[in-house]
């Protein structure tokens, strides 16, 4: 499995769709550090966190997460939709699989060198935020800002990761590139990208007044869940979107920031749905792909 | 060529959609011999293949390649096995040395070993100079060259060659099959289809020929020909200045000849064995002139009509 995690990276590190999307990304961080020059002045003093502010600050230009939010799903499916059905018509499949090795090791390497590649991609934009950053503003990151964005690089990891296994999924279905790639990306446009969801603001609303049933119908959208989970890493402020009734607010200091393990509790929920739902589409990718006839024709 | 069963099949079946495309199958290869494997398009050679490499599972029966279970331990089958698919692919991006690697590296193979093995096996097939140079560039005959020889990087003990020579050109074709056939004397089997008979018949020892799912029959090759020429016997054809009644009756006493027929000048006599020592004394005794006599070789041809007429 080393081998083909070895190949994988090396396929797509010297591939220009890796190329476009490291731009892609060096761009959006460019852009970033210029919102979050223009407005961290006047943001986050109350809560203490202001290094954090260069990933969190934006204004008419959208921030660092905001891109990341929109970028990393692009990236996964980039990455994975083309993962096998291009190797099966192509023929390599065939010659891969007829070598010793198990079958399922074949998706492990590619999944596995994919998180890798969108990792670093992820991490350099991060560090160039925060090295251009700090010369910018001079204030060095607390300890607990190292671990919150820490912790909200893994759940972006995590998150391109779902996408990642979505179009792998579709990849293994389809023998199409042109459908694997559309088919991700439908269900992107429809639950999945943050700047217009149809499903967040159409589709729900129109389907109950219930605001319970309206978070949990939300919540279906892996974007829903990932902007809460990293809105509570990022700003710790943030308390979460349940129901609040008169009698918990008045006991609560509700400008408070929240202590780490606090705001870990009301993100780890919407963690633990994004890993299931990573792992859902990965093992049924298993499943199909261990099932499936190999031949070509 | 040794007596050892290399791969053995029993009963092999595989079902599609409810259709049978192989049908209780049973094949014998020996060690270090050439067999062919030959029938028509559709007749479940490549299923066979697969189901021989543990890709794709039996309906029922069983496929043993070295004595493990081709379903239950597929990886020590393709440990020792090579195969050659009729679509091959390789990537494209990569170089030829690049491609061979990486399957010596998928065969746990370390570095050294594999830079060592990828110079032999391009070598073998002539493609030395064009080491490293990115697979996009090759045209097809190329490509199946670099597909020899990246069945041969994993030194394997067994290769299943789906048609080796397609797309390659006569001096390739030829080259070829030399190397095919000079794998045994290396201590390999080989198991190939191909649809050009006369491939076949020049280098395989034995064959098996598929209809419809069905084994139609198998056999050491030089058998099936006699077989199917003159039912098991030696066909003789004899010219002569005058091929007389009475010369058919002299040659017709010999003990071991079933039938002699007139035909022109031409007789054809068939016979137990071969009686060619027997029929020239005899032809030369009664006073007429022996032009030329041979025993007539069998074509896989005549196999193949043979059991296709039949079938």
């Amino acid at each position: 499995m080393i081998t083909i995690i070895r190949k994988e990276l090396a396929d797509y590190f010297t591939s220009i769709r890796c190329f476009i999307l490291f731009l892609l990304v060096v761009v959006a961080s460019a852009v970033a550090l210029y919102a979050a020059q223009q407005g961290i002045r006047g943001a986050n003093a109350e809560s203490g966190f202001i290094f954090m502010g260069l990933f969190t600050v934006g204004g008419d230009i959208p921030s660092l997460a905001t891109f990341i939010a929109l970028l990393v799903p692009v990236i996964g499916i980039a990455l994975g939709f083309d993962a096998i059905n291009n190797e099966r018509s192509t023929g390599t499949l065939n010659r891969i699989l007829s070598q010793p090795i198990y079958r399922d090791s074949v998706i492990n390497g590619k999944f596995l060198a994919g998180m890798i590649t969108l990792a670093i991609m992820i991490f350099a934009a991060m560090l160039l935020v925060a090295g251009y950053g700090l010369r910018m503003i001079g204030v060095p990151p607390a300890a607990e800002e190292i671990i919150r964005l820490f912790i909200y690089f893994v759940a972006v990891v995590i998150y391109g990761a779902f996408w990642m296994g979505l179009a792998i999924l579709f990849s293994i279905l389809f023998r199409s590139l042109a459908v694997s790639l559309l088919c991700p990306l439908a269900i992107w446009i429809l639950i999945g990208n943050p700047v217009f969801n149809p499903y967040i603001s159409f589709v729900v609303p129109a389907v109950t007044n219930s605001v319970g049933t309206y978070l949990m119908l939300l919540r279906i959208s892996p974007y829903f869940l990932f902007a809460e989970a990293t809105a509570a890493l990022l700003d710790p402020l943030f308390r979460g979107l349940g129901i609040l009734t008169i009698s918990d607010t008045t006991g609560m200091l509700l400008f408070r920031p929240l202590s780490l393990d606090q705001s870990l509790l009301v993100v780890w929920p919407q963690l633990t749905a994004l890993i299931c739902l990573t792992v859902i589409c990965f093992a049924v990718s298993y499943i199909v792909f261990m099932r499936q006839e190999i031949r070509s024709t | 060529m040794g007596n050892n069963i290399v791969l053995e099949t029993r009963d092999l079946t595989k079902k599609y959609d409810g259709t049978t495309v192989v049908d209780r199958l049973n094949l014998h290869v020996a060690e270090n011999e050439v067999f062919g494997l030959l029938g028509p398009n559709g007749a479940g050679k490549t299923t066979t293949i697969l189901m021989l490499l543990g890709l794709t599972e039996p309906a029922s029966g069983s496929a043993r390649v070295f004595g493990f279970d081709s379903t239950r331990e597929p990886l020590k089958v393709k440990r020792l096995t090579g195969y050659l698919p009729e679509r091959l692919g390789f990537y494209e991006n990569l170089t030829a040395r690049e491609n061979l690697r990486f399957i010596a590296w998928l065969n746990n193979m370390n570095d050294e070993e594999a830079e060592r093995q990828i110079d032999h096996v391009l070598e073998e097939v002539g493609l030395v100079e064009k080491a490293d140079t990115a697979v996009r560039k090759f045209s097809r005959g190329m490509k199946q060259r670099l597909g020899i020889a990246d069945v041969l990087v994993k030194k394997p003990r067994l290769v299943i060659l789906d048609e080796p020579t397609a797309g390659l050109d006569p001096e390739g074709i030829n080259q070829t099959l030399d190397l095919i056939a000079g794998l045994p004397k290396m201590d390999t089997t080989v198991v190939m289809c191909s649809h050009r008979l006369y491939e076949v018949q020049r280098i395989c020892h034995s064959i098996a020929i598929l209809a419809k799912g069905k084994l139609v029959v198998e056999g050491a090759l030089d058998e099936l020909g006699r077989d199917a020429l003159a039912g098991g016997r030696y066909r003789i054809e004899v010219e002569t200045a005058e091929a007389s009644p009475q010369l058919v009756g002299v040659i017709g006493q010999i003990s071991g000849v079933r039938n002699v027929e007139a035909e022109g000048n031409f007789l054809h006599v068939i016979t137990d064995s071969d009686l060619r020592a027997a029929i020239s004394k005899a032809v030369v005794n009664s006073g007429v002139a022996l032009i030329q006599m041979k025993v007539r070789e069998f074509s896989l041809d005549d196999i193949y009509k043979k059991y296709f007429q039949e079938g």
